[in-house]
């Protein structure tokens, strides 16, 4: 992503009262790659939400098969989300260290977030399995077919973003932590947010409500 | 830019601009309050702790307090008016999220009432 | 190894599809083979390709919805051809089969293909310049999303001559979109095409809402702001908050497809009218989106041909928004008749009721803009006054649409579809068309020529309404829509008409590819020397035509709404201000080849070569990742070149 802006201040600048509702002229390269990254993360928790109506209104939908309450193992999904809880304040840990200018430090909460990440994708992967091996897969009923969609999806975004986070890490190696690595991961720390608060919504909704 | 154009610069979200003991006290005053409150959605949940009908209320409550635990200790989306962006953006996002969610549940349910009896499901 | 892919794919034994398919491909063939003998490549490559120029880019999206208006009509007169004559006893000349993919690659093309790409073509152009800035928020992914756009139109037409397309309607409401029901290719054609490009209307609508909010000249608050980048705000907003929903149904859909899940089988669980549900819940905003720049295109044009302001600018932006989220309360209306109670239907009837509210002011504004004001009437001002008398009527069928008793007896009539192309002709249309004749001169330094333009608004207007009043009174008949064979002899004469009519639209087309051609040869007649031909109003007008690379030499500061009328009547000595060095972003082929490979993957993933689909998405996200990994991608032009391409204007 580029932004065509200018870095320098405006010949004339315009008084308080206009900047103050939004006459303040071109935004820095800084708000605006944040801003844009703030609106992609909105229009992912529409397709979020979307996803969750679904299993709304599917949920009972178990086609004589398995129910929530039989399947979930709520032990595990406390501890997958601790992981995640855990990984979201490595990573913002992590982002201090960056800006501060601290790659050493940046870098071992990098792979405290990857690792506590990985962690849990693995449980999620095992309980996938799990439930696959019992015969309540995602084409068992559309109960089921909701749930692996939805968790699946917000685990398929952990992983993109576990990607992402080696492709950053690659880059502060290779360029250091210049205003341009710092504009993305600052990005990649809102994403990372983000799916922590997906996933406050993904084990309320699905697994304790649908435990109880 | 500098310090005296700050006033109206806007806040980017995810960013601390403040010292380092706040920062690091932001973000681990966040986590505590997150875990308390992920360990009071399962106690809720699975304890008699709250009335049955009102365990789905208090689980509500708590998801939403997590959620806005984690956009202020860990997005620092704040009330300046630096952030009204930020904020306005985010209260479009949520508005159309409860439209989808409870619009799509509404919808349906209405349907799903209006259906034949099924012998089977 | 090529999955469903064999020789029977191709349709050897179908005349229709292989003669079009043929002689397409012999006009690809022969654009191509031009281009290389010219030695043009290096020129488009640099120039066009790759261009992350805004203005470039919008050129190139108003191409394609161009292009895709030819095919999307061709589907539309062979229907109608096929309804006047296949009455009674007389089967026509398309049967069922063909019938219903003709009329589902016609929706599918003319929404996703042809006004989706005008409207954000015209967006692109305007936007920023209106804005006083030198470029979107992300130009590299306005390259992106312009290419996906053509990849998906290129999958769509592929779907003529490799399978087929689906046969579903442009909806592909389950379970006829289900494999149980449509186990060819043609719903992965439409799945897939769509989803390609819906990523890149995404793209484009997270660059637009940063752009607006973020980008603006120095002293333009939000209400100084054009009332066409408050309608570009409102529905770049839209796309935002729809564009998702659209997305995760169609990955329920895939995946009922292509896993065998449930989310809208029959069997097991499935609910389909959650697909029906979330559909419209993208549908009815999109509509909105097609519409609210053309309502920005209409207030920019009545001003500066009423030669006034825009009356009461603060309504016009409140409407605006109002529109902007009522539109999220609408969306049950287009299926009152699928089972819903009373309630459900009256809450969504009053709401799209409601709805009306806030365009209807928009219109009185209109007309009190050109209220003692010095009407002249150019092509982009006809455009706006047919636009005018024709939604209104196109609207108010909406409003009766939206009481649920009347909705039982029209619903998925004739009417209804008299009713959306009265609005979509009639709004989005003749919009985008204005909005072509009034920004070509800045894009490309002359004016197209006006008689012929003026030729194209007659016969688009006698055209529309020839061909859809019938309709009208063909759906208080009894005709429903998407109809191969005509039961009732006694429509025919209507449905004569609507030929005629079509066939006068076409007329239209004509007179619009000949005002190109005509334009083009004797455009030294008509030079744009001042940048301002029409004695504009807004910030575009004040640059050269076209404008350099960097749009503004000097960001301009703005002081009050309609910037560059302030300046002109004000008469702001020619005073050469200090040039400063200006950076401008690289080119960048990452969109080009990310579509390339994109294309690969769809076409892949459609007929299930899981091999190429795997490289092709591998090569398309390589791409991403080499294009992410530069920091350095901007170029410097300084102060000495400015002022010398400053001087030369």
């Amino acid at each position: 992503m580029t932004v065509a802006t200018i870095e320098r201040a405006p010949a004339a600048v315009p008084s308080d009262l206009v900047r103050g509702r939004g006459g303040g002229g071109p935004a820095s390269k800084r708000v605006v790659a944040a801003y844009g990254f703030w609106i992609f993360i909105l229009s992912d928790m529409v397709m979020f939400s979307a996803l969750f109506a679904a299993y709304a209104v599917l949920q009972g939908n178990t086609a004589g098969g398995p129910a929530g309450a039989e399947l979930f193992d709520l032990r595990n999904v406390f501890i997958e989300t601790m992981c995640l809880l855990l990984s979201s304040y490595t990573c913002g840990l992590g982002a201090l260290s960056a800006e501060r200018r601290y790659p050493a430090r940046f870098l071992v909460f990098a792979a405290l977030t990857f690792v506590l990440g990985t962690a849990f994708l693995a449980i999620e992967g095992m309980e996938f399995a799990r439930m696959v091996e019992m015969g309540a897969g995602p084409s068992r009923s559309g109960f089921l077919s909701a749930f692996f969609t939805l968790v699946g999806m917000h685990g398929l975004h952990v992983t993109t973003g576990l990607i992402a986070l080696v492709y950053l890490v690659a880059q502060v190696i290779a360029k250091g932590l210049g205003a341009a690595v710092l504009r993305r991961l600052l990005c990649w720390s809102l994403f990372w947010h983000a799916l922590d608060i997906v996933w406050v919504g993904v084990f309320t909704l699905v697994y304790l409500m649908g435990a109880a | 830019m500098n310090g005296g154009d700050r006033l109206y610069e806007d806040r980017t979200p995810g960013v601390e601009e403040h010292e380092p003991t706040a920062s690091y006290l932001s973000y681990t005053a966040g986590l505590g309050l997150a875990i308390v409150a992920t360990i009071g959605s399962f106690v809720v949940a699975q304890t008699n702790l709250l009335w049955a009908p009102g365990v789905p209320v208090g689980l509500v409550v708590l998801a939403f307090a997590q959620m806005g635990i984690h956009l202020v200790f860990f997005l620092h989306l704040g009330s300046g008016p630096d952030s009204t962006n930020n904020i306005l953006a985010l209260a479009f996002g949520v508005l159309i999220v409860f439209l989808v969610i409870t619009g799509s549940v509404w919808i349906i349910a209405n349907l799903n009432s209006n259906m034949m009896p099924m012998s089977m499901q | 190894m090529l999955g469903r892919l064999s020789w029977d794919a191709i349709p050897f034994n179908e005349p229709l599809p292989l003669l079009s398919g043929a002689v397409v491909g012999i006009v690809i063939l022969a654009v191509l083979v031009t281009v290389t003998i010219k030695g043009w490549w290096p020129y488009l490559w640099r120039e066009w390709l790759t261009s992350v120029d805004h203005k470039r880019i919008g050129v190139m999206y108003v191409t394609l919805g161009l292009v895709m208006l030819l095919r999307g009509f061709s589907d539309a007169i062979m229907m109608r051809t096929q309804q006047a004559i296949a009455v009674g006893g007389a089967q026509g000349y398309l049967p069922p089969e063909h019938y219903n993919q003709v009329f589902s690659a016609h929706g599918t093309i003319m929404i996703f293909f042809v006004a989706m790409p005008l409207v954000i073509g015209l967006m692109n152009f305007a936007v920023p310049l209106q804005l006083g800035v030198r470029d979107v928020a992300f130009p590299v992914l306005n390259s992106i999303s312009l290419w996906l756009a053509a990849t998906g139109a290129l999958l769509i037409n592929l779907s003529l001559v490799i399978g087929n397309f689906a046969r579903t309607g442009w909806w592909a409401y389950p379970p006829l979109s289900e494999l149980a029901f449509s186990p060819d290719v043609g719903v992965d054609y439409y799945l897939w095409s769509l989803q390609i490009s819906g990523i890149g209307t995404l793209l484009t609508g997270i660059n637009f809402v940063t752009t607006i909010l973020k980008l603006r000249a120095p002293g333009m608050t939000y209400m100084r702001m054009p009332v066409f980048c408050w309608t570009a705000l409102a529905s770049n907003l839209l796309i935002i908050a729809a564009f998702p929903v659209l997305t995760a149904a169609f990955v329920m859909l895939l995946l009922d497809r292509y896993l065998g899940m449930h989310f809208f089988t029959n069997e097991a669980g499935g609910n389909q009218m959650m697909y029906a549900n979330l559909f419209w819940a993208w549908g009815h905003p999109e509509v909105y989106i097609l519409i609210l720049p053309a309502f920005g295109i209409y207030s920019e044009v009545v001003a500066t041909f009423s030669g006034k302001a825009l009356f009461s600018y603060r309504s016009m932006v409140w409407a605006t928004l109002g529109i902007c989220i009522l539109s999220f309360m609408v969306w049950l209306h287009h299926f009152f008749t699928m089972g819903a109670g009373a309630d459900v239907n009256a809450v969504f009837g009053i709401m799209s009721s409601i709805i009306a509210v806030p365009t209807g002011v928009k219109v009185f504004n209109w007309l009190f803009t050109m209220f003692r004001g010095r009407v002249v009437f150019k092509t982009p001002m006809l455009f706006s006054v047919g636009f005018i008398i024709t939604f209104v009527i196109g609207g108010l069928t909406g409003v009766l649409l939206a009481v649920p008793p009347v909705d039982f007896v029209l619903h998925n009539s004739a009417f209804l579809v008299a009713h959306f192309h009265n609005v979509i002709i009639g709004g989005v249309v003749f919009g985008v068309l204005a909005g072509i004749n009034y920004w070509f001169p800045k894009a490309f330094g002359f004016t197209l020529d006006e008689r012929l333009g003026k030729a194209s608004f007659w016969s688009w207007l006698i055209g529309f309404y020839l061909a859809f009043v019938p309709l009208y009174a063909l759906g208080l008949m009894g005709m429903t829509r998407r109809l191969q064979h005509i039961p009732d002899p006694s429509w025919q004469p209507l449905l004569l008409v609507a030929e005629a009519g079509a066939i006068v639209i076409f007329c239209g087309i004509l007179c619009q590819v000949a005002q190109l051609y005509v334009s083009i040869r004797t455009r030294e007649r008509r030079l744009d020397p001042t940048g301002d031909p029409w004695d504009g109003r807004t910030l575009e007008w004040s640059t050269s035509s076209p404008p350099p690379a960097y749009n503004f030499a000097v960001l301009p500061t703005v002081e009050t709404i309609d910037a560059f009328w302030q300046t002109k009547r004000t008469g702001r000595a020619a005073v050469e201000p200090a040039y400063e060095a200006i950076e401008m972003p690289h080119n960048s082929p990452a969109g080009f080849i990310t579509a390339f490979f994109a294309v690969i993957m769809g076409f892949s993933l459609i007929w299930q070569i899981w091999w190429l689909a795997v490289l092709g998405f591998l090569a398309a996200a390589t791409v991403v990742l080499i294009a992410g990994w530069s920091i350095e991608r901007e170029h410097e032009i300084t102060a000495a070149e400015v002022a010398q391409m400053e001087r030369a204007r």
